[in-house]
C-alpha cells in the first residue's frame, strides 16, 4: 500500500528515533557517541528525501567526519567511571521528570495550536533540483560578504587557538631539527680498522656540536 | 534590494583585515626589538582609519555587497568612535603589556580582528553580517582576557564571559530567527517594509515577531552589559588584565551601541512600543543597579564595571527616545573618561602591583597631584557635574528623553544618578582629604608619556564639556543621515 517513498521514511525515521534512544538508554558512552552517529546518517538520508542533499552530504562530512571523530577521541582520553556518573540517578528523578512533563507539554501546546500552522511555510518550494549548484553559485557572488567574513572567524579561531595554547617551555630538551638534518655519518661514527696487535686508539667523533640536544635560548 | 557590489565601500574594514593580517607575519618574522614599532605603526593605522571614517560622515548613504553593508551617517560616525577607541586604549596600554608579558603580536592582531568585527557591526545591512561581525568581535574578546593563562582570575574572567556571551548570541540568534520566520526576510530594510506590509488580522505572525523582539532585546541587553543582563561585567572587568579591560570597557559598547541603532530603530519601527517598554525596564534597572551597587565595592575596577553598567543605562535611554545623537554622544563621552578612568589603573599598576583598590587611592593628592586631578575630573565628568563631558552627555540624552515625552522617566535617571554620585566623590575624599598610609606612601613618578595622555585625557574632558556644540551637531548630522 505503502508508497516506496513513504517506506524509506518510515524506515529513516525509525532509524534517527531508535539511534537517538539508544544514546541516552546505554551505559557506556562509546556506544551512546556510535549511537549518535548513527542517528545523524540516518536524519541524513531524510535530508535526501525532502532534495537537500548538499545539507545531507555536509551532515554527513561535518559532524560524522569531523565533530564525533573529536567526540569519540576525547571520549577514549578521559577515564569515565560510569559508577559515578549514575550517582543520584534516583535523587534527581522528580526533578528529571517534572521538565519532562514541562517540554512536553509546551511541544503538545505548539503543536495543537492552530495559530501555529498559519506561519509555518512550505520548506521544499525553496529548494530546486540541484541544490549544491544553486548554493555554489550564490555563495561567492551574493553572500561573499558573509561568506569572507566566516573565513576571518576562521581565522581568528586559530589564530586566537595558537596565541592560548603555544607555549615555550624553558626546561624542555629537544632536538634541533635544522642541525638534526645535516649530519653526516662521519660526524656519529668514526670507522676504526682494529687489528689483534696494536692497542685501540679512542677518540671522539670529529663534529661534536652538530646533532647535539640542546636548550633553546 | 541593490545587487552591485561596490567593494570600494567598505575600505576601512578591507585596510583593518589587511593591517591585521600584517601585523601577523610582521610579529613572526621581525625581531622582539621591533614590536614597540609595530605597536606605534598599529596605533597610527587605526587613527587614519578613524580619521577616514569621520570624514566621510557627511556623505550620502551607499549599500554595498549586495545589500549585507550600508554606509551611512551612523555607520561612519560609530566606526570612527570605535577606531578611536581603540587606538586610545592601545596608546594608553603599550607599557602594561610588557609589565603584564602580553606585548606581542598576537594581542594586536587580536584587537584588530576585534576592531573589524565591531566595524562589521557598525555597517550592518542585513543580520546575517551584524551577526558574524558581532560573533567576530566576540572570539577575539575571549581570547584576549585569557591571554595570560598562569593568571587565574583572567581565565575565570574569560570563562564566564564566553558561556555568558555564547548564552547571549544564542538568545540573539533565536530572536533573528523569530523575525527571520516571520517576515522571510533577514535583510534590514526589508524586514522593516516586510512587517510594514503585515496583514493586521494576522495575529501568529505578530506574536512571533513579538517573541523574537524580546529575544534580540535581551541578547543586545546582555552585549551592552545593561542589567539585569549584567552579571558578568564586574567579574571581566576585575579579572582580565587592566589593559584588556582598558579595551573591552570602551570600544565594544560603541558597537553595542550600533547594533541597538541598526536592528530597533531601523528594523522594527512599527514595534516602537514593544521595545520602548523593554528599554526602558533595561535603563531604569541599570541605573538602579549600577548606580546602588558601586556603593558598596571596595575594588576600583569593580566601581567602574557598575559605573559602567548605570552608563550603559543612559545609552539605552538615548536609543529608547530616538534620540541616536544623543546616545552616540553620550557613548563618545562613556568612551573618553572610561579609558581615562582605566587608564588610570593601568599606570599606578606600573610597579608590578595592580595598585586598584580603592584604598590605594588614599592620598593620592600627595603622591601624584596630575593623577589626582585627572581622576578628579573624570570622576565629576562621570558623577554629571558640570562643566565636564559627561554632564553635557547626560544633559543631551535627558533632553531627548523629555522630548520624547517620558519626563517621569528623566526625573528617575536623574535621581538614580544622584545617588551614584556619592561613590564618585568618596573616591575625591579618599586622594585629597586623607593621607597615604605610612607603608605606601612615596611620590608616584610616572613616565613622561602617561603623564601627557593623562592631562590629555582631562583636557578632553574639560574641553568637550565646555564647547560640546561642534561634537553635538556632528553627532546629530551623523544620526540624520540613514
Amino acid at each position: 500500500m505503502f508508497e516506496f517513498e513513504s517506506i524509506v521514511f518510515y524506515f529513516f525515521a525509525f532509524l534517527t528515533l531508535s539511534a537517538a534512544l539508544g544514546v541516552i538508554l546505554v551505559s557506556n558512552p562509546i556506544y551512546a557517541a556510535l549511537f549518535l552517529v548513527l542517528a545523524f546518517v540516518a536524519s541524513a538520508g531524510i535530508w535526501l528525501l525532502l532534495y537537500a542533499e548538499f545539507l545531507a552530504m555536509v551532515l554527513v562530512l561535518v559532524y560524522v567526519g569531523a565533530v564525533m571523530v573529536l567526540f569519540l577521541f576525547v571520549l577514549m582520553m578521559l577515564d569515565i567511571n560510569i559508577d559515578t556518573l549514575r550517582e543520584g540517578f534516583w535523587r534527581y528523578l522528580p526533578f528529571a521528570v517534572i521538565i519532562a512533563v514541562l517540554f512536553a507539554a509546551e511541544i503538545i501546546l505548539v503543536l495543537t495550536n492552530p495559530k501555529f500552522t498559519s506561519v509555518v511555510g512550505d520548506a521544499s518550494a525553496a529548494l530546486t533540483d540541484d541544490n549544491t549548484r544553486a548554493l555554489g553559485s550564490v555563495l561567492y557572488t551574493e553572500y561573499l560578504y558573509p561568506f569572507e567574513l566566516a573565513s576571518v572567524l576562521l581565522l581568528v579561531a586559530i589564530v586566537a587557538a595558537v596565541a592560548l595554547t603555544l607555549r615555550r617551555r624553558i626546561n624542555t630538551r629537544y632536538i634541533n631539527p635544522a642541525t638534526q638534518v645535516q649530519t653526516k655519518p662521519t660526524d656519529r661514527v668514526r670507522l676504526v680498522s682494529v687489528t689483534k696487535e696494536s692497542p685501540l686508539q679512542f677518540s671522539s667523533p670529529s663534529n661534536d656540536k652538530k646533532g647535539k640536544t640542546s636548550c633553546p635560548d | 534590494m541593490q545587487s552591485s557590489l561596490l567593494w570600494q565601500a567598505a575600505s576601512i574594514e578591507i585596510f583593518i583585515f589587511i593591517a591585521a593580517c600584517a601585523v601577523m607575519l610582521a610579529d613572526l618574522f621581525l625581531s622582539i626589538s621591533w614590536r614597540t614599532r609595530l605597536h606605534w605603526a598599529v596605533i597610527a593605522s587605526l587613527w587614519v582609519a578613524a580619521a577616514a571614517s569621520f570624514a566621510a560622515v557627511g556623505n550620502d548613504p551607499i549599500v554595498a555587497l549586495h545589500g549585507f553593508y550600508v554606509a551611512d551617517g551612523i555607520s561612519n560616525a560609530v566606526k570612527g568612535l570605535i577606531l578611536a577607541a581603540a587606538a586610545g586604549s592601545l596608546m594608553f596600554s603599550r607599557h602594561a603589556l610588557r609589565v603584564n608579558r602580553i606585548f606581542n603580536g598576537d594581542f594586536l592582531a587580536l584587537v584588530l580582528f576585534s576592531v573589524l568585527g565591531m566595524l562589521v557591526i557598525a555597517s550592518a545591512a542585513h543580520l546575517l553580517s551584524l551577526y558574524l561581525g558581532l560573533e567576530l568581535m566576540s572570539l577575539c574578546l575571549y581570547a584576549l582576557i585569557a591571554m595570560r593563562r598562569e593568571n587565574t582570575s583572567a581565565s575565570e574572567a574569560a570563562i564566564k564571559y564566553f558561556v555568558l556571551g555564547a548564552l547571549a548570541s544564542g538568545l540573539l540568534l533565536y530572536g533573528i530567527s523569530m523575525l527571520y520566520g516571520a517576515t522571510g526576510k533577514l535583510n534590514i530594510a526589508d524586514i522593516a517594509y516586510a512587517i510594514a506590509n503585515l496583514d493586521e488580522t494576522n495575529t501568529a505572525i505578530r506574536a512571533v515577531l513579538i517573541l523574537g523582539v524580546v529575544f534580540t532585546v535581551t541578547g543586545m541587553g546582555f552585549k551592552l552589559g545593561a542589567a539585569p543582563f549584567h552579571m558578568w561585567l564586574p567579574d571581566v572587568y576585575q579579572g582580565a588584565p587592566a589593559p584588556v579591560t582598558l579595551f573591552i570597557a570602551a570600544a565594544p559598547k560603541i558597537a553595542a551601541l550600533a547594533m541597538m541603532l541598526r536592528v530597533l530603530p531601523q528594523a522594527l519601527p512599527l514595534f516602537v512600543n514593544d521595545w520602548q517598554q523593554m528599554l526602558m525596564v533595561l535603563a531604569l534597572m541599570s541605573l538602579a543597579v549600577g548606580n546602588i551597587t558601586a556603593i558598596a565595592q571596595t575594588n576600583l575596577k569593580r566601581m567602574l564595571a557598575y559605573s559602567a553598567i548605570a552608563h550603559s543605562g543612559f545609552i539605552v535611554l538615548g536609543v529608547l527616545s530616538g534620540g541616536g545623537g544623543a546616545a552616540l554622544f553620550y557613548v563618545a563621552a562613556y568612551a573618553l573618561m572610561t579609558i581615562g578612568g582605566f587608564g588610570v589603573i593601568v599606570f599606578l599598576s606600573i610597579g608590578g602591583r595592580e595598585r586598584a583598590e580603592l584604598a590605594d587611592m588614599r592620598g593620592m593628592a600627595q603622591r601624584n597631584w596630575l593623577v589626582a586631578t585627572t581622576v578628579a575630573i573624570l570622576m565629576l565628568s562621570m558623577a554629571g557635574v558640570p562643566p565636564f563631558v559627561g554632564f553635557i552627555a547626560k544633559l543631551t540624552v535627558l533632553e531627548s528623553v523629555i522630548s520624547a515625552g517620558f519626563i517621569w522617566l528623566a526625573v528617575g535617571a536623574v535621581l538614580l544618578s544622584v545617588v551614584g554620585a556619592f561613590y564618585y566623590l568618596r573616591i575625591i575624599r579618599l586622594m585629597f582629604f586623607e593621607s597615604a598610609p605610612a607603608s605606601d606612601n612615596k611620590a608616584i613618578v610616572l613616565r613622561p608619556s602617561a603623564t601627557l595622555l593623562l592631562a590629555a585625557i582631562a583636557i578632553l574632558v574639560v574641553w568637550y564639556g565646555l564647547f560640546p556644540g561642534d561634537l553635538l551637531t556632528f553627532f546629530e548630522l551623523a544620526a540624520s543621515t540613514i
